[in-house]
């Protein structure tokens, strides 16, 4: 196994990749950002310089936190903001608070650069000389014990609770025993789960926090209408809610549960933690994860150096920022789609590897990919993001009892 | 676990459980041998979908992994395929589109 040769940020933090982000501040400088962001397709560079935004007009402290968060990522080395001039998103915020954390960062804002080509040029300008500055960040040997690892399920389908999901399981119990910090979330994927879940949190208290976040979820949910359950899950056998939840809930491992984290919380040492991704208070701004990266988004910004997928029916997706790896639980789907998939657990339903075989694999590649090794998403070129409207409340001292 | 866990291409997750997951796109017609005797499944049941292990009464709570997933909205005898049609969330509806009898390929062109 080769060792991790990570990239030391003046916080201390470490990242296994050195991206440059060009973040847009509204839809109508989303255009704008791409297009410098294609100045270095075919480029030596093409994978690095990757694509973010916020498309929303109007503030909200939510999307700038997670902004700032995902800006000051360890696999981050510099910025560029890309502002109409006239939304609402606080660019002076943002941009001093990258600054704050010793990247390189410029604010390119349309209206006073001239336009569209002369916004794209100044972009583009920016972009290569701040690619050779980056370069030279210090790289530094790195732990499994300081590597933060989300995991999520989506296209969900009747294998994914008793292939991907519970080999997912294995290898967070592998890592969490390395003294990684690992992450589940998807609290509305945990309906009928939070009495065993709230079982194993490590007090009393954190285990009541547990299951109100469920209850929270639960109770979103209904007044909107729908669960967190797609038609693709029925086509693939799961038949409610519940069914797709347990099925979820065995991603988590059998680790104790260590604390409660919000998106953008950073878990403050190794260990399991659950994110609470439903928002706070009145029901506001619609669904609370419209769809899978959404909720990849959070983990990242919660400092997720990479995240673990498993799908059923065969999610395609990757990420921004920080690489994603893609288990498949279905066989069938595997075959299929076997050029965007990194793991075949699909494998453990046809009775040629075991959980802990396949759970053992996933934690190689978790290693090996922290090391360097691109993901299957990575080289097709998948750099999927989404950031939308949200509300939360702060997390109280009794959600992390251990940070005391 | 206590006995069988495997019937022909079904498997039984827990023992507590009253339904069994296809480990394998099944066709209709098969036999399977359970523990209340043979049954012939009368339509396909595709990889992951589940069937009964058992007669399972109207109203009765649906056992998976050991776990409630739900409830019967009618009777369902040994063999059947549980899916949507058959049983509820005790939590939310489910939504579902054309394919979700997991056959239809759920595009109409």
């Amino acid at each position: 196994m080769s060792e991790i040769q990570a990239f030391l940020r003046s916080d201390g933090r470490k990242g296994i990749r050195n991206t440059l982000v060009v973040a847009y501040l509204v839809e109508c400088a989303h255009f704008v950002a791409s297009e410098i962001v294609h100045q270095f397709r075919n480029t030596p560079h093409e994978g690095e310089v990757q694509l973010i935004g916020f498309p929303g007009c109007y503030p909200n402290e939510y999307a700038a936190q997670m902004m700032e968060k995902l800006c000051t990522h360890p696999n981050v080395g510099a910025v560029l903001f890309v502002s109409l001039g006239c939304e609402s998103f606080d660019k002076v915020r943002a941009a001093n608070a990258v600054d704050s954390s010793n990247r390189p960062v410029k604010t390119l804002v349309i209206q006073r650069a001239g336009g569209t080509r002369s916004t794209i040029q100044a972009g583009a300008d920016w972009i290569r000389q701040t690619l050779a500055q980056i370069a030279e960040v210090p790289r530094v040997r790195m732990g499994v014990d300081e590597l933060i690892i989300g995991t999520v399920c989506g296209g969900s389908d009747g294998t994914s609770g008793i292939s991907g999901n519970p080999a997912a399981g294995k290898a967070f119990d592998l890592l969490v025993a390395e003294g990684a910090a690992c992450i589940f979330e998807e609290t509305g994927e945990l309906i009928g789960c939070e009495e065993i879940m709230a079982a194993r949190a490590v007090t009393p208290e954190l285990g009541n926090i547990l299951r109100e976040s469920v209850q929270k979820a639960e109770r979103y949910y209904a007044t909107l209408g729908y669960g967190s359950f797609a038609a693709g899950n029925a086509a693939g056998g799961l038949s409610t809610i519940e069914e797709k939840s347990l099925g979820a809930y065995v991603k988590s491992g059998d680790s104790p549960i260590s604390g409660l984290i919000k998106p953008g919380d950073i878990p403050p040492s190794g260990g399991l933690y659950l994110m609470d991704v439903v928002p706070d208070g009145d029901v506001r701004f619609g669904f609370p994860n419209i769809s899978d990266n959404a909720e990849i988004v959070e983990m990242i910004a919660s400092g997720a150096h990479m995240t673990l997928f498993v799908t059923g029916r065969g999610s395609v997706v990757g990420s921004a920022i920080s690489p994603v790896i893609k288990i498949c639980a279905n066989p069938d789907t595997y075959r299929n789609l076997a050029e965007d998939m990194d793991v075949n657990a699909g494998d453990i339903i046809e009775g040629v590897r075991s959980i802990p075989e396949v759970g053992q694999e996933i934690h190689d590649l978790v290693l090996a990919v922290a090391a360097g090794r691109q993901t299957k998403s990575e080289e097709l070129g998948h750099r999927e993001f989404i950031l939308t409207y949200k509300s939360f409340e702060p997390i109280g001292p009794a959600c992390l009892p251990g940070a005391a | 676990m206590s006995g069988k866990s495997s019937f022909g291409p079904f498997l039984l997750l827990s023992d507590k459980d009253n339904v069994l997951v296809a480990r394998a796109n099944s066709p209709e017609g098969l036999q399977v041998a359970l523990e209340g005797g043979q049954v012939i499944l009368s339509r396909p049941i595709p990889m992951a979908h589940k069937i009964a292990r058992r007669d399972i009464a109207a109203g009765d709570v649906i056992l998976k992994y050991g776990m409630p997933i739900g409830i019967a909205t009618t009777a369902i005898r040994a063999g059947e395929h549980v899916h949507v049609h058959n049983i509820r969330s005790a939590y939310t509806p489910t939504h579902m589109l054309q394919d979700a009898d997991g056959r239809s390929a759920g595009v109409s062109l």
